[in-house]
């Protein structure tokens, strides 16, 4: 790697982070300042925004212009800026539960006006901020704070509830496949519309912890017979598929329209009316 | 030989490094990573893309 990358990208009086020894979200961070460094992205063009949460945190490290925001409401930030000057490269950085739960509506709604902003969700399956609570992308009978018993509750596949909204780019990446995941963020940046990077990660003093997964390490290797390529995915049944997390690109289109796009239409419309 | 080179004041000792190394090369001590056996490198990277800490690299040269 280039000497400079982590003196160019990285607070360094930030560092070292606030993460726990082998949280993901580190890994996650360091595959977007690769992907940045590789599109070779202005850093006086590039804003990051994120919600709350530990995942959240990582704008704080980042030597770009960067809005640390509400919890859930990253997305709703990110869209007044990209609104107000639209050839701006905004990225948001958030968590299961601060895309998912409380700006799960935030989520959605990007996706049905093809907005074009990159939301890449650092998804740990639990709430780590607060203690290890479940989420909405907790898998069933998992082991949290507030399952004790396993949990109960169905989980979002986050990447079919985003195409389903309308994401023209939808992929899941994995803390396992970071080369991979650098790809995929790239490409997500690039994409014009509402791009949705789900990225498969670990938090190992809680999740990990309370579903006696190991250590950091043990963790990691376990990733290994979990995932599955999209490829591969398709020749497998749904029994053989349980329990797996498919990685790789779901949805890569450029059919819909994107959002500012529309506006800067609707803007040129009102004017014609008024003009008569 | 490959150049290892390790940020002791950000790495944290969390292991991943020492777990995905295809050749043993690295090994924790009480509180960091530490090199056990550089001539074993073969550069692979994996202990340098995976760290979430930005604290191990291999450098471009061969030393
Ligand atoms: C309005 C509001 N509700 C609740 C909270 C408490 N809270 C802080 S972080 C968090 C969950 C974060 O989960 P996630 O986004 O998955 O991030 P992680 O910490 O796992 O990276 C919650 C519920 C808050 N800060 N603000
Ligand atoms: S609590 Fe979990 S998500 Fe938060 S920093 Fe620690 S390992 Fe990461
Ligand atoms: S992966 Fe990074 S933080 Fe973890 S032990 Fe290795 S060098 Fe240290």
């Amino acid at each position: 790697m280039k000497d400079n990358l982590y003196e160019k990208y990285l607070v360094d009086s930030a560092m070292p982070t606030m993460w726990c020894p082998g949280c993901g979200n580190g890994i996650v961070l360091q595959s977007i300042i690769r992907a940045v460094d590789e599109l070779g992205l202005d850093q006086d063009r590039t804003v990051f925004v994120s919600g709350i949460g530990c995942s959240s945190r990582a704008v704080n490290y980042l030597n770009f212009d960067c809005m640390h925001t509400n919890h859930g409401r990253a997305i709703a930030f990110a869209t007044g800026i990209k609104m107000s000057d639209p050839d701006l490269k905004v990225i948001v950085l958030t968590g299961d539960g601060d895309c998912a739960s409380i700006g799960g509506n935030h989520l959605i709604h990007a996706c049905r006006r093809n907005i074009d902003l990159t939301v890449i969700c650092m998804n740990n399956s639990n709430y780590g901020m607060t203690g290890g609570q479940f989420s909405p992308t907790t898998p069933l009978g998992s082991q949290t704070k507030t399952s004790v018993y396993g949990s109960y509750e169905p989980p979002f596949d986050l990447c079919e509830l985003t195409a389903s909204a309308g994401a023209t780019y939808v992929a899941r990446a994995a803390t396992y496949l970071p080369v991979q995941m650098k790809e995929m963020i790239k490409k997500a940046i690039m994409h014009h519309g509402l791009s949705f990077v789900d990225c498969a990660s670990d938090c190992p003093s809680l999740f990990g912890r309370l579903n006696r997964r190991g250590d950091a390490g043990q963790m990691m290797l376990g990733w290994k017979d979990r995932l599955v390529s999209v490829k591969q995915a398709e020749t497998m049944s749904r029994e053989d598929l349980e329990g797996k997390v498919v990685w790789g690109e779901f949805v890569n289109s450029s059919e819909r329209i994107e959002y500012t796009d529309v506006y800067r239409q609707n803007i040129a419309r009102a004017k014609e009316s008024v003009n008569g | 030989m490959k150049d290892i080179i390790i940020n002791t004041s950000w790495c944290k000792g969390c292991g991943i490094c020492v777990a995905l190394c295809p050749r043993n090369v690295l090994k924790l001590n009480e509180e960091t990573v530490e090199v056990a056996d550089n001539e074993s490198c073969i550069g692979c990277r994996q202990c340098e893309y995976h760290c979430p800490d930005f604290a191990i690299r291999i450098g471009e040269e061969d030393v």
